[in-house]
Parts: C-alpha cells; structure tokens; sequence
C-alpha cells in the first residue's frame, strides 16, 4: 500500500506565510505609486492654496521675485512641448527605420551583431548626453546657424531636443522591432503571391498591422522624452521662453523642477512648491500617455493573439 | 514585351521606391552607428588628456612661517605654477615627518592647473611672464609630465588639478549596494508572487498596471517621493546614500520584476508537473526548480536593471546628492555623491580644466556599464535553454 503523508499543522502555516510575505512584497508597486502620487498631490495642493490654478495652466508669466511672484506655466509647457518635438522628429524616423531594416531586411547574423550595439545605445546614461549636447552639439548648432546667417543661443532648444531624440531612438526602436517580428509571415507571403514589392509589402501590410505596436512604442518614446531631466537641465535654458524659434533658449517643466529644488528656499516656499505642481501635471501626462499606449499593445496582442512582448 | 500579359509598366518605378526604401532603412541604422562611433570617439579624445598631470621642480622651504603661510614654501616668481591645493598639505607633511623642518628641499611639485592646460596645448590664463618660466624650465628638464594617479586616488576639489573621483566612486558602490539590497529580493519575491502564486483576480491585475506604470514614470518625481517622503516624513538623512539607495531601488523594482516574471515564465510547464507527479508541494517546486532554472535569466534583469540604477542622476540630484564631498563617506548615514552627479557637477565648472575631468569620468562610468552589459549578454547566451 502507499503510504500516504498528511501535512503537519505547522508545515501549513509556514506555507501561508511564505505565500503572504511574497504577496506582501508584490504590493510595495502600489505603495510606491501612492506614494509618489500623494507626495506630489499634497504640496501641490498646498501651492494651490496660495497661487492661482487658473492662472498657472494659463498664464504666460513665470517670475521669480521676493515679494511678488507669478507662476503661468504655459511658457514652460510651449518649451516642453517645442523640445519633445523636437526629439520626436529626430526618433520617430530613425527608430522606425532601425526596426524595419532590423526585422525585414538584416539577416540574422547582421541582427545579431545590431541589437547589442543599439542597447549599449540604451545603457548611455542621460547626464553623458547632456555633456555631449552642451559641448559638441550646441556650439556645432550655433556655428552651424551662423553659417546661414542665423543666430542661434549656445542652451537653443534643437540642441537638447537633437541629442533627445537620439537618446529615444533604441526605445522605439526595439519595441517596434519586436512588435514587426511578432507580425505572422504568412501575411507577408500572401503580399508576395500577389507580386508586390518587399518595400510594398512593408509598407501595406507589415506596417499596418503592426501600427498599433508601432504607436505605443512611439508613445512610450513621447513619455520618456517629456519626463527626460538631465539632458535638457545641462543643454537647454533656465529662462522660460515663449517662443517659436527652436534656435533660442527655452526650459522645460523637468528644468524648472530641479531649478526650484535646488535652490536654498524654505520647502513650504512658493517657489519649492511649484517644483510639485510642475510634478503633478508631469504624472498625470505619462500616466495617460502610458495608460495609451498599454491599451494600443494589447490590441495588437489580442488581434494576433501573442502572449510574450 | 508589350504582349506578356503580366507586364506592368510601372515595374521599375516599383522597384525604384523598393530600392529607395530599404536605402532610407539603411541610412538610419548607418546614421544610429555612426553617432555612437563620433560620440564615444569624442568622449575619449575629450577624455584622454586626463591620464596626464604635469608636474615641475621647485625648492620648497619647511619653516614654521610656511607651515602657518604656505604659499610662502615657494618663491614668489614660482607661486603660480605651482599647485596650492599640494602647498595647503605642507603642514601635514610635517606632522607626518617633522625631520622636514627648517629644510628647503628640491622636490617634484604638482603644477596649477593652467600650467598643465598649456602643457596639453589648450586654452589657457597664463601671462607672458609665465610662459617664460615654464619654457625655462622645460629647458632644464624641471617640468615632467606624468601619469595622473591623482584622478582615482583623490575626491572632488574646487582646484581642478586636485579633483579626482574617489569619493565619488564610493559614494556610488554604496548607493548601489542599498539600492541592489532592497530592489533584488523585493522584485524577485514579487516576480515569484506573480507568477507562481497569485490568483487572476482585479488585486493581481492592479498589482501589474502598477508595476507597468511605475516603468515609465519620468525618475525625476521619484526624487520628489524620495525628497517629500524619506527625507521630510521619515526624517532620513538627507544627502546619503541610504536615501539615494532606496529611491534607486524603487526605480529598478519594476526592470526586476519584468525580467524574473519573463524567466520564470519561460520554465516549462512540463518541470512543474513532474514535480506535482512526485508529489512535492507548490513552494518546493518553486523553491527548488523552477527559481534554481529561472536565475540565470533574473540575474541578466537585475544586471541591467543595476546598470540602469548606475548611470541615474536626476532623482538624486533632487534629494541632494550633488553636495561638494572631498573625502570619501565611510557609512550609509553620511552625505556623499555618485559619480554620474560629479560629473553633472564637473560639467558645470568655469574652470577648462575640469572638461577632461569630466569625459574621465565618463569614459570610466561608460566602461563599466558595458561591462556590465557585456556579462548580461554572456549569462543569457550561455544558460539560454531551448526548450
């Protein structure tokens, strides 16, 4: 006969723990995120109380003064948002680029040569390409500009957004190559039995089904570049600049976070506090951003039905 | 050919676009290779007059004026080529070795910083006075220039020849070594949690939409968590590697546990089951084999994620860890640096002779990150098991 073991009580319990302990672990992501949620929320509210909600989502004057200071942010969004542009029409080309040439055309032996080479791309850290954009590039751009007979600032906003989208080429371009391999080869093989092209078939077929994979990886590289600090903190202005000319200083809601909390002001100050609110609005545009492309993914995972990516 | 059916006149416009398209896919990897070639043999030509200090030989007087005074241990005419950051440990010497006193010794000195800028052929502030001696000295055989241990051995200074990246360095390793204590056991226990354990109900589900979220929120408000939680409401020292450790560690989390979850993921079903067949319980299963196949994937996720925690700065410069620390900090508890804010403080400097500083310590962040990259690349294509 077997001789059949009954669990003993204790060896239970031991079991439970170890289970709760790992689960307890498993919430620390949630803490965290409340976490950084409540701390910026709550000193963000607290600038609220003393300045204007209206006025800073609206308003085209950021002036620092000892006794009367105004917080209009939207200069600080345009600079933000003119920088993210910037970085996104350097990236978004290259990157896709990469990832077609990656997935449609390298063999496998030049792949696995490229993809290394484009992580250590990855592994730059951020503050390498600030210095990179503040020496080289910035004062190439400024000579560059005087060549046409412009005249360019060495902290111009192209130089910070350049250097941006080169530092956001791997992440869109690895996600999108890895979103195009996942597209089934026999769509491309019933493309070729019609006589199209390889370029024709990349671009009617392969891109197509890939194009919501293509739009979260293009969305993560917008998220990443908004939220970009050092880059922008070392190569572009402190000055907050509404203007249309990329060739001129402009600062950024991350600049003007690290401006404000560097700085030796007392931490329930207007000035620290709006560090937060900038911070607040910087959440909530990743979030949604995020939230975006997560929901594009898994279109394109339920369309294919792919489990791994 | 005008009589085969299948010709289509369009044909070689067709393949022109065909040609024109894969150019462009090219020309952007071609363009992605070439700007990390200009940009790492910038780094290193910008870098490579670092390895190199000069030094010149001066009499040094040992007096107790000098000791008290001493700029005065040098002659008048030689007091600016001549380093005052070596003079200020005069009195230190002495206290070392008080045999020194009363003598005046020829000795080999650490040059200014500018002196060593005009010895490399950069820009530099020296008058013509100056240039004079240097070149008299040269002549002599009084000025040589060596190479610079200075740079590893010493920690931050405000005189640039005196700067080097110890404290830094050590600012860094214990840092990291918070932050890989923290992130490592707590990502793989979540991964394992997630995995093997948790049941698909809306807690999992929040759980993971956490988890996704935390990976692209900008690490500059973790600095803010870090500033308005652990420094503010815990009361943690501010400026310490525990803090800093701690906010990295938040950040890795995430790259942790996606890539345990993609390696024990990748254990075959077909491992567990022989295990129920044997009848171990789940945690002895898990415990035993699955974790055991599935390390070698975790590790390549916590290196990266670890090489990831190296090269951040942003947070840290929120929570204060770009204060000027000379000496290296001994504990957890003391404000210290890592080395990516030495260089974001470095960049920052007026002085011509902290740039070569600073693509130093570039150079040296940047080797060990592909280092670090190179050992993933190796563990994974080692232990990578086809299944």
């Amino acid at each position: 006969m077997f001789n059949i073991e009954h669990k003993k009580k204790s060896d239970i319990l031991k079991e439970r723990a170890v289970v709760l302990t790992l689960g307890t672990a498993a919430t620390l992501a949630i803490l965290t995120t409340l976490g950084i949620l409540f701390s910026i929320l709550f000193q963000a509210i607290q600038f609220f109380e003393l300045k204007s909600f209206w006025y800073f989502i609206t308003g085209t004057q950021w002036h620092m003064s000892h006794d009367e200071s105004t917080f209009g942010a939207v200069p600080i969004f345009a600079g933000t948002f003119m920088i993210t542009v910037i970085a996104l029409a350097v990236a978004i080309p290259i990157g896709l680029g990469n990832a077609i040439y990656l997935s449609e055309y390298a063999d496998n032996r030049v792949r696995k040569w490229l993809k290394p080479v484009l992580e250590v791309l990855a592994g730059i850290p951020t503050v390498v390409y600030g210095f990179f954009a503040a020496l080289t590039i910035a004062p190439a751009i400024v000579e560059m500009s005087a060549y046409f007979g412009l005249e360019a600032a060495y902290n111009s906003a192209l130089a910070s957004g350049v250097i941006m989208g080169v530092m956001i080429i791997p992440i869109i371009s690895s996600l999108s190559d890895d979103v195009l391999m996942a597209v089934p080869s026999s769509q491309r093989n019933a493309a070729y039995a019609l006589g199209m092209t390889h370029s024709e078939t990349i671009k009617n077929i392969v891109i197509p089904s890939a194009m919501p994979g293509i739009i979260s990886a293009c969305l993560l590289g917008f998220a990443k570049a908004i939220g970009e600090t050092m880059i922008v903190v070392m190569a572009a202005g402190l000055r907050p600049n509404l203007t249309w000319n990329p060739l001129e200083d402009m600062t950024t809601v991350t600049v003007r976070i690290v401006d404000s909390l560097v700085g030796d002001h007392a931490f329930d100050s207007p000035q620290t506090l709006s560090a937060f609110a900038l911070g607040l609005v910087l959440f909530v545009i990743t979030l949604v951003l995020n939230m975006i492309s997560l929901q594009q993914i898994r279109k394109f995972k339920e369309k294919y039905k792919i489990n791994r990516l | 050919m005008s009589h085969n059916p299948f010709y289509d006149p369009s044909l070689s416009a067709r393949h022109r676009s065909a040609w024109l398209f894969k150019l462009f896919t090219k020309g952007s990897i071609l363009f992605t290779l070439a700007f990390l070639l200009f940009f790492l043999f910038d780094m290193l030509k910008t870098a490579f007059p670092a390895i190199w200090q000069t030094y010149v030989q001066v009499d040094i007087t040992y007096s107790e004026r000098t000791v008290k005074y001493t700029n005065r241990a040098v002659h008048k005419d030689y007091r600016k080529i001549v380093s005052r950051a070596w003079l200020r440990n005069i009195p230190k010497q002495v206290e070392k070795n008080p045999d020194l006193m009363g003598k005046t010794l020829s000795m080999w000195v650490l040059a200014d910083d500018q002196v060593d800028q005009y010895m490399k052929g950069h820009h530099h502030k020296l008058k013509q006075k100056q240039i004079n001696l240097i070149e008299e000295f040269k002549a002599s055989g009084k000025v040589s220039v060596e190479w610079n241990d200075i740079f590893f051995s010493n920690g931050d200074s405000k005189i640039p020849e005196y700067a080097g990246i110890q404290s830094a360095i050590v600012g860094s390793v214990l840092t990291l070594l918070v932050t890989m204590v923290l992130a490592f056991p707590l990502g793989v226990m979540t991964a394992i949690y997630l995995e093997e354990f948790a049941r698909d109900n809306h807690f999992t589900r929040f759980i993971e939409v956490n988890i996704t979220n935390l990976a692209a929120i900008p690490s500059i408000l973790f600095g803010l968590l870090g500033l308005s939680v652990f420094i503010n409401l815990f009361g943690l020292p501010r400026s310490s590697p525990l803090v800093g450790g701690m906010t990295l560690a938040l950040m890795t989390l995430p790259i942790i546990i996606v890539s345990s979850r993609a390696a024990l993921r990748s254990v075959p079903e077909s491992i567990r089951h022989a295990g129920y067949g044997l009848g171990l319980t789940k945690q002895d299963i898990v415990k035993d084999h699955v974790v055991p196949i599935a390390m070698p994937g975790i590790l390549t996720g916590s290196i990266i994620g670890l090489a990831n925690a190296i090269g951040e700065t942003a947070p840290l410069i929120i929570i204060g860890m770009i204060a000027f620390i000379p000496d290296s900090p001994t504990s957890i508890f003391e404000a210290a640096t890592v080395l990516p804010a030495q260089i974001f403080t470095w960049a920052g400097m007026p002085e011509r002779a902290y740039v070569e500083k600073t693509a130093a310590g570039i150079v040296v962040i940047l080797s060990v990150l592909i280092s670090l990259n190179a050992v993933a690349i190796y563990l994974r294509k080692k232990y990578e098991i086809k299944w």
